[in-house]
């Protein structure tokens, strides 16, 4: 800055510390822009953790059933649920313990669940793609393909009814825009302009059907818009545009803007589920998307511009890895709920209700 | 007071939602419409359009967005237009409501209420008449009421809104116009037990909803051949009261089940099975069952009407169980 001519000695001093404000408050924003991205770069490795912890006890039969694991879409999850408030409601898919880890839910009452024991999140009931927690309002698991946005609709619904200023973040796949359930919920949420934060995770394919074989039109941010929803397409492999666009859209709904809508644009690294031989993708596509692996990009860019040093990062990956390793010892400790309560929890417990 | 099975149901919801601040009605033209069946008329210019709440046709959205607002706290009465219309939300019925709480392990009980029309003799051919209650029977995790009375079409429907599971209540369509009197002070009934609807000690006439009226007549018509029949009402077809069941035959020790739905797979199949599995050194005489004919219910009255269970039918069963041994 300039100090205009003719100026007194005083006013020269206010410039001088208007200046030295302003680059302050420059150095603050880089530093809290630094400290939210290390934030989401520990999130991201969290998931990517869990989900090759995960992995590994599934191949080592700990672990059985249906299980998909999130790798490679790690950004979209840290990005969004780093936008909402505990009050809020999150309904997620099947592939979903990355969100159920994210919002709160512990590793271990995670992991314990997809072992199938009473200490799981859901005492053994649920497992893999169950998923649910009443603490951090974690509304499912569900293996149904759009089945869950019905319910976000409905507690969207219940929180409007109440005058109350929550967003329910809804998760679902591309594959869940060819279903009647879909086209339902946005009709509904749009006409009755309910806060709903629908996030579209778009990662090709629905199962092993790309999107081009399954969609006459594949932009899907297009659909939300022809219900009057805002939408928007996000790069999904950058969590720092998930964050910005999913600040942008929660706020609008928490403040009264009815329900918005992101298509999250990314890839699932790994198969479908443990049983799947991907034959419907060329290695090579794969292989151009794990080019762009959300944790590498950020933890490269974090590098270069000094937001990260080694240190920072050998104790990132520290903690993640110790969270982990007592997640695991969790499960393993573990004991699976006696047959004797087979038939509880189909009908409330009338003497406590 | 007089009363209509159709003005007892308004009296249920009017009451519902004065009482309970968290009630409200959800479904296709239950408000400006005034109701597919006017069961609501008069309801949105008392309640408004929030309470009164109009839907596009969309039956997994909004019977799925009935279920979500349980689960943010409301207390919402889902209504159906008929039963066949149900099965375009049965995903969100049987994979949501009814598995919701189990897979939580105990966290997420959905307290809502679905009401439906269900079944046939008017004429509105396969996809309007049909009695799907048995097959929602099937499921663990609801609660199937058949309301088959005015006392019951006035007291069910609070008495589900304090039930903290979901409760499916079916209105058979036949009823709606039915009169009589209730007392004036008419409320909740209890929903957990089946009643006898009038004593007798040679046969049991076991059956709900729709079909009571008609079973009703079929025991006068036997009255009068001196075959004094039981007739009990199961009302709540899951849980069953098999306590119940188990009384009136060993009252009897013969049984008729009467079921609007189809005989395979059937809610009378399940109460015959009960019978035989608990009670079977009672019985004089195998366990007799009046159903539909098996087939998708037909247009034509002669067709429809030969379809559907009817006095004459009922008659010949009962006759058949108390002459085996008689």
């Amino acid at each position: 800055m300039t100090v205009p001519p003719g100026a007194d000695e005083a006013g020269a001093d206010e410039a001088r510390a208007d200046e030295a404000r302003a680059d302050q408050n420059r150095a603050d924003e880089a530093m809290a822009d630094a400290e939210r991205s290390r934030f989401l770069l520990q999130q991201m490795l969290r998931v990517r953790r869990f989900e090759e912890k995960c992995v590994e006890l599934y191949s080592a039969a700990k672990i059985r059933g249906f299980m998909h694991v999130y790798i490679g879409e790690e950004a979209v999850a840290a990005g969004v649920l780093a936008n909402l408030t505990p009050e809020d409601a999150v309904v997620a898919t099947y592939r979903e313990h990355g969100h159920a880890l994210l919002r709160g839910v512990s590793a271990g009452a995670i992991l314990a669940e997809m072992y199938g024991f009473e200490q799981g999140c859901c005492r053994g009931r649920g497992g893999s793609m169950h998923l649910f927690d009443q603490a951090t309002r974690f509304f499912g698991g569900n293996a149904i393909v759009a089945g869950g946005l019905p319910l976000a609709v409905g507690l969207a619904l219940a929180d409007k009814m109440a005058g109350r200023s929550r967003v329910t973040a809804c998760f679902f796949g591309e594959g869940a825009v060819a279903e009647g359930e879909f086209h339902e919920s946005l009709n509904l949420a749009a006409l009755w302009q309910l806060p709903v934060l629908f996030c579209c995770e778009n990662n090709l394919y629905a199962m092993g059907t790309a999107l081009a074989r399954s969609e006459s039109q594949t932009n899907i941010a297009l659909k939300a818009a022809a219900y009057e929803i805002p939408s928007w397409q996000v790069d999904g492999m950058d969590v720092l545009a998930v964050d910005e666009g999913a600040r942008r859209a929660a706020d609008a709904v928490r403040n009264g803007g009815g329900p918005h809508f992101l298509e999250l644009r990314t890839y699932r690294f790994r198969a479908h589920s443990m049983y799947d031989p991907e034959r419907y993708r060329e290695k090579a596509e794969v292989a151009q998307w794990v080019g762009r692996d959300p944790i590498d990009h950020l933890r490269t860019s974090l590098e270069d511009s000094g937001g990260l040093s080694a240190e920072q990062w050998n104790d990132l990956q520290q903690d993640v890895d110790s969270e982990i390793a007592q997640a695991v010892e969790f499960a393993e400790a573990g004991t699976p709920e006696p047959v004797d309560q087979l038939t509880r929890f189909t009908y409330s417990d009338r003497s406590a209700s | 007071m007089k009363t209509t099975y159709r003005e007892a149901m308004r009296e249920a919801i009017r009451e519902a939602l004065q009482r309970d601040d968290r009630v409200f009605l959800m479904g296709e033209d239950v408000g400006e419409y005034g109701g597919c069946f006017a069961v609501s008329l008069g309801l949105l210019e008392e309640f408004g359009p929030e309470r009164i709440r109009d839907t596009p046709l969309s039956e997994s959205g909004f019977v799925g967005a009935g279920i979500g607002a349980a689960l943010g706290g409301m207390r919402p009465i889902i209504e159906i237009m008929t039963v066949n219309f149900s099965l375009l939300a049965l995903d969100q019925i049987m994979n949501n409501a009814a598995s919701l709480q189990h897979m939580s392990g105990g966290q997420f009980n959905v307290p809502v209420v679905i009401r439906m029309t269900t079944g046939a003799g008017r004429q509105l051919g396969a996809q309007h008449s049909h009695s799907l209650e048995g097959w929602y029977a099937h499921i663990p995790g609801l609660r199937i009421l058949t309301p088959a009375t005015l006392a019951d079409a006035r007291g069910m429907l609070w008495t589900a809104l304090q039930d903290p599971d979901p409760v499916l209540i079916f209105e058979h369509g036949s009823l709606y116009n039915t009169a009589g009197e209730i007392d004036d002070d008419a409320g909740a009934v209890d929903i957990d037990t089946a009643v006898v609807r009038r004593a007798g000690n040679d046969v049991s006439l076991i059956t709900y909803g729709g079909t009571l009226p008609t079973v009703l007549a079929a025991a006068e018509q036997l009255a009068e051949e001196g075959i004094d029949a039981d007739v009990l009402d199961l009302r709540t077809l899951r849980p069953l009261d098999t306590g119940a069941i188990l009384a009136t035959v060993a009252k009897t020790h013969r049984a008729v089940v009467v079921d609007e739905g189809w005989r395979s797979g059937s809610i009378s199949a399940e109460v015959s099975a009960r019978i035989t599995e608990n009670a079977f050194f009672d019985l004089d005489a195998p366990v007799g069952r009046v159903c539909s004919v098996e087939v998708p219910v037909p247009f034509a009255r002669q067709l429809e009407m030969a379809a559907l269970p009817s006095v004459e039918r009922i008659v010949d069963a009962a006759r058949e169980a108390v002459g085996t041994h008689g």
